[in-house]
């Protein structure tokens, strides 16, 4: 009860003093939570909008998906007798062009039945329903289409487009389509009935196109059930299942990467948080010796003392921890009209408890981690050392140290549980434990050399830079917290920056170097000889390459389902380009194997990708099963070849003798290579020749893409300023605990006859110094870890983007700076007689 | 040849801000110190003689009245004219040493060399700390000293580079008996290593009090009484 008593007596006191000294730990505490407990109620909320809306995002029941070709009447049949209602779109990219103009541009065309759609409300501008937009105006069938295409092609509500060889009248924009949630498209969407665009040209035999058929069953019937008829109906007609229970796959998978990563990102910040954490609490401790000393003469014991103040920690921890949570609770509300309309659509925000609950434990923990470590010193510490003053630095005893390592390792497994994934939040924490060790180790190495510096005569008469290099080194400038908390937060901006800066590199300025300028889908055969005459004739032209194209999806590995090979790989995920050759292209390097010979027409023989059939762990000999429109054909590999994806061109992982798929009816694609000025003429030209080729100009896609990679650095950038906020929290923090023994300093140098001009530009400095530490290690820490996600993951070159090094150099020697003049202002004030008249 | 004062007060008041109010700490200070004298204040405690040594040191402002120390008034100096006189011209020394931590002995000493100007203050740093016997200490950070080990640094600083005039506050009022006769000593002896040097303390102890040419009394911030010792 003692301890109680005294406990409460000296929380009391810090309250009448408005928690001064427990302000940093507590929001430090704050924020960290708050950062988890937003993630966690985010996530929450995406993954039951997922859940509750999967039919509607899916627009059916079920979905059953063809490439390339349409369901055959028999299967047409089974669909019927298996679901109470079904509905036939056909999704393929096509040109769009403003009638009577030459203006065009890439659509991803949805063509659709009279019952789409079955689940959901599309939203139409105007008082117009879908069923009579698409129905046209005098005999011509009607189009609604985004936003975004009517702007590129300068068209109104009601003005004329043409898709191949038809024309459509524009009667409504599209402005919710619940459908097309998670899926990736290079144009904006227009929506026809599948019957107008019979006389279009386009879904030709050999285009691309895939078909979905939703299907809506009845009440009451298993959806298990259905899909394992299903497969068994299937097996070999290459269709692909989706129902409702996970509608978006892969939208679901790249939402789950993102909070898994964000998560990390937050425990990151809880990290430095700790770190805020166990600096304040040594603060309060060495505030608190004289009161230790007293306590423990007066005969209380190590525990009691030790428990004295742990009660006071908990109880600010238990405050600041509910308020975090409070705040992360309410953030997704006051954010919520802030999100991306694509999140706003499916986020059902609402309170999460198990995040909450989450987001609770993990403050907890952080919170005892790092304060069990400076507490449990007061216990080796005898009276008289405590008098003497000083901060104790000894181990702790060893109940102690066993009580980290279970709070540790609890850590560990919750974050895992947390975040989803071991393997990354090993390497994420790894990384992080990696990067404070450096910090820290940096940081003491730093202290050491100027303690050494300090006393060279070279120095003589550099006051200001002598007094902070000996504030510095004698460890009154708290360098080690302050270089681990801004350093962290440094060097995953740095590591974000010079990764985003190096992709969009590769994107925007090396690949169109030696990438081509478009591409160009569904040339029919009869089309390709006057198609490479036209470039031919072109002068701007410098190279066109064609192959023949097909897709087809690889089932099975020497007769094994490919997946039980292969496992996860992208090649055997969904549907491929595949193409055949009769002869060796010149560009093609064999690594294996042998080129069939000319005119080979004998069992179907595979040349594959040397790269893909090593990360696959299948090669010469080895049988694989392609589904190619609906039918089966298993080939042999009999080489395997060189393909370089870098450069953009045509590269196919897998080709078949020409034999074996010329007879099939396929398409053709091309890769031209032309002058940057030529290229819209070009596609003008070729447009209105060939109505139904689909042209994507790369320049186009590459800045789509590189849109999509700076929204992901964006949110990685979000979350590591969090974590910067953080490690602000723990410079204020150490620079507020700092301001005593800096007035005092203050007060000596005025008496000894330094000017104010002289003992700021001293306090500039050593927080200049620290600063500069940090960001440099942090920027060697920072363009490690890009240099490595470079290399290893995105397999790109990587160069420093300068730019943004100095960036993070300037960030973290101004946010020191700024700070440490702050915090100076107040003690150069002061009068130094009354400072040293309160230290008597 | 005429006893030019090292210190001239006129009519000096000083009040300061505390938490109940504004509290009148000196009343009416009028106070003549000659140049190379030893000048004692004394008094009971809370009586100002601290507070009347801090205006005299330009380390606090006088809230009225005349305050010339060596012929300049540094009544009316800003903070940095104040700061360039005392780097030059005066040294103090506390009762509780003041040393700045995160600094040795050595580079305490040095700091005022540093801040006068002075060449090689390194190695006279050295010197002064070999004056008061510390020459063996000089890397070792105030922590590391005792109490008189530490006054002695501060000694040892106050008269580095120097000074015309030295103010002591309370020198001795922190140490034994033994070390603060040692204090002392090589406080009175420095001093008279320097004659043309000022040296005006502040104790409590009369035996100390007695060794300066000049004893003045004050009581409730006003000089009741001063005589020759």
């Amino acid at each position: 009860m003692i301890v109680l008593r005294i406990a409460l007596r000296e929380l009391s006191a810090a309250l009448k003093d408005r928690l001064h000294g427990f302000r940093i730990l507590m929001l430090c505490l704050i924020f960290g939570v708050a950062s988890i407990a937003t993630i966690g109620s985010l996530r929450g909320a995406i993954e039951a909008g997922l859940n509750s809306n999967g039919r509607v995002f899916l627009g059916g029941d079920a979905e059953i998906e063809l490439s390339y070709r349409r369901a055959s009447v028999q299967e047409m049949d089974w669909m019927s007798q298996q679901s109470i209602q079904k509905s036939e779109i056909i999704d393929f990219r096509s040109m769009a062009v403003a009638s009577g103009t030459s203006t065009r541009l890439l659509t991803q065309v949805k063509a659709v039945d009279n019952a789409y759609p079955l689940v959901g409300d599309i939203v139409l501008s105007g008082n117009i329903t879908l069923p009579e937009a698409l129905a046209g105006q005098n005999d011509t069938p009607g189009a609604v289409v985004a936003p975004a295409l009517l702007r590129r092609l300068k068209l109104n509500v009601g003005d004329m487009m043409q898709l191949g060889a038809q024309n459509f009248i524009v009667m409504a924009t599209l402005l919710k389509e619940p459908d097309n949630f998670g899926n990736f498209a290079l144009g904006p969407r227009s929506i026809v009935l599948a019957k107008d665009l019979e006389n279009s040209g386009l879904l030709a035999q050999g285009t691309i196109f895939s078909s979905k058929y939703r299907l809506k069953i009845s009440t009451g019937m298993d959806l298990d059930a259905l899909q394992q008829r299903f497969e068994e109906n299937w097996a070999t007609a290459g269709g692909k299942w989706k129902d409702a229970r996970n509608a978006s796959p892969g939208a679901a998978k790249a939402i789950e990467r993102l909070s898994t990563f964000l998560v990390l990102i937050g425990l990151s910040g809880l990290v430095v948080g700790g770190i805020g954490v166990s600096a304040a609490v040594r603060t309060f401790i060495a505030k608190k010796t004289s009161n230790i000393a007293v306590l423990k003469t007066l005969g209380a014991t190590p525990r009691q003392i030790f428990w004295i103040y742990a009660l006071q920690i908990i109880a600010y921890t238990i405050v600041a921890v509910i308020l975090g949570v409070i705040l992360g609770a309410s953030a997704p509300f006051l954010a919520h009209p802030f999100l991306p309309e694509s999140l706003k659509a499916v986020a059902k925000i609402s309170l999460y408890p198990s995040a909450l609950l989450e987001a609770l434990t993990y403050g907890l923990l952080a919170a005892a981690i790092f304060t069990i470590w400076p507490l449990a010193q007061t216990e080796q510490i005898r009276p008289a050392n405590l008098f003497r003053g000083g901060t104790p630095h000894r181990w702790p005893a060893t109940r102690y140290i066993l009580v980290q390592g279970a709070l540790l390792s609890a850590a560990l497994w919750g974050a895992v549980q947390f975040s989803g994934s071991l393997p990354m939040t090993l390497w994420l924490l790894g990384g992080i434990s990696l990067a404070l060790l450096v910090l820290a180790l940096m940081a003491g190495i730093f202290q050491l050399a100027l303690r050494k510096a300090v006393r060279s005569k070279a120095l003589q008469g550099h006051l200001a830079l002598r007094a902070a290099m000996s504030a510095i080194a004698s460890g009154t400038e708290r360098a080690g917290p302050v270089v681990m908390g801004i350093g962290l937060g440094l060097a995953v901006l740095a590591a974000v920056g010079q990764i985003d800066g190096n992709l969009r590199h590769s994107m925007t300025k090396a690949l169109p170097e030696q990438a081509p300028s478009f591409f160009f889908l569904d040339i029919q055969s009869d089309q390709l000889a006057e198609f490479n005459q036209r470039l031919s004739d072109n002068e701007a032209v410098r190279r066109v390459e064609t192959a023949p194209m097909l897709r087809g999806l690889v089932t099975q590995i020497n007769g094994r389902p490919a997946a039980e090979v292969g496992g996860d790989h992208w090649v055997l995920r969904g549907d491929r380009g595949i193409s055949y050759a009769e002869n060796m292209p010149d560009s093609t390097s064999l690594t294996a194997g042998e080129w069939w010979p000319e005119g080979y027409a004998g069992k179907p023989q595979i040349s594959f990708s040397a790269e893909a059939a090593d990360e696959i762990g299948i090669g010469l000999g080895d049988s694989l099963t392609l589904n190619i429109l609906g039918r089966d054909i298993t080939a042999t590999i009999t080489s395997l070849r060189d393909v370089d994806f870098s450069n953009a061109g045509m590269g196919f992982v897998i080709l078949l003798n020409a034999a074996t798929l010329q007879g099939a009816p396929h398409s053709h694609i091309a890769t031209v290579y032309a002058t940057e000025a030529a290229e819209v003429p070009i596609l003008d030209e070729l447009g209105q020749a060939f109505p139904n080729v689909t042209g994507i100009q790369i320049r186009e896609a590459v800045l789509m893409v590189s849109g999509i990679v700076s929204s992901i650095a964006s949110a990685a950038s979000i979350g590591a300023i969090a974590t910067l906020i953080t490690g602000l929290l723990i410079l204020i923090g150490a620079a507020a605990a700092g301001s005593e023994q800096r007035a005092y300093e203050t007060a000596i140098l005025k008496t000894l006859g330094a000017t104010r001009r002289e003992i700021l530009i001293s306090f500039a400095m050593r927080s200049s110094m620290v600063g500069a530490l940090a960001a440099t290690v942090a920027l060697g820490a920072g363009l490690m870890g890009g240099w490595a996600v470079s290399h290893f993951v995105f397999e790109s070159s990587f160069k420093i983007i300068w730019p943004n090094a100095g960036l993070i150099i300037l960030g973290g020697v101004g946010a020191t700076l700024v700070t440490g003049i702050l915090f100076a202002l107040g003690p150069l004030s002061q009068s130094a007689a009354a400072e040293l008249r309160h230290r008597d | 040849m005429s006893e030019q004062n090292a210190v001239d007060l006129k009519q000096v008041y000083l009040s300061l801000e505390g938490n109940a109010g504004k509290i009148k700490i000196l009343h009416s200070i009028d106070l003549q110190i000659t140049q190379g004298s030893s000048c004692a204040l004394v008094g009971p405690s809370g009586s100002g003689k601290s507070s009347l040594l801090m205006v005299m040191a330009g380390l606090e402002q006088a809230t009225s009245g005349s305050v010339t120390v060596l012929c300049e008034d540094i009544s009316s100096m800003s903070e940095t004219q104040l700061a360039q006189f005392r780097r030059a011209q005066v040294g103090v020394v506390f009762q509780s040493f003041h040393l700045i931590p995160s600094m040795t002995a050595l580079q305490n000493v040095a700091t005022a060399l540093e801040l006068a100007g002075a060449r090689d203050p390194f190695d006279r740093a050295q010197q002064k700390l070999a004056d008061v016997g510390l020459a063996h200490r000089s890397d070792h950070f105030p922590k590391q000293l005792s109490g008189g080990e530490q006054q002695r640094v501060a000694l040892a600083r106050a008269l580095a580079s120097d000074p015309k005039i030295v103010f002591a506050d309370e020198p001795t009022g922190n140490l034994d008996a033994a070390n603060g006769a040692s204090i002392a000593n090589i406080l009175f002896a420095l001093i008279r290593a320097q004659p043309d040097t000022t040296l005006v303390l502040v104790t409590h102890e009369a035996e100390l009090a007695e060794r300066c040419d000049r004893i003045v009394h004050l009581r409730d911030g006003r000089i009741t009484e001063g005589h020759r010792a």
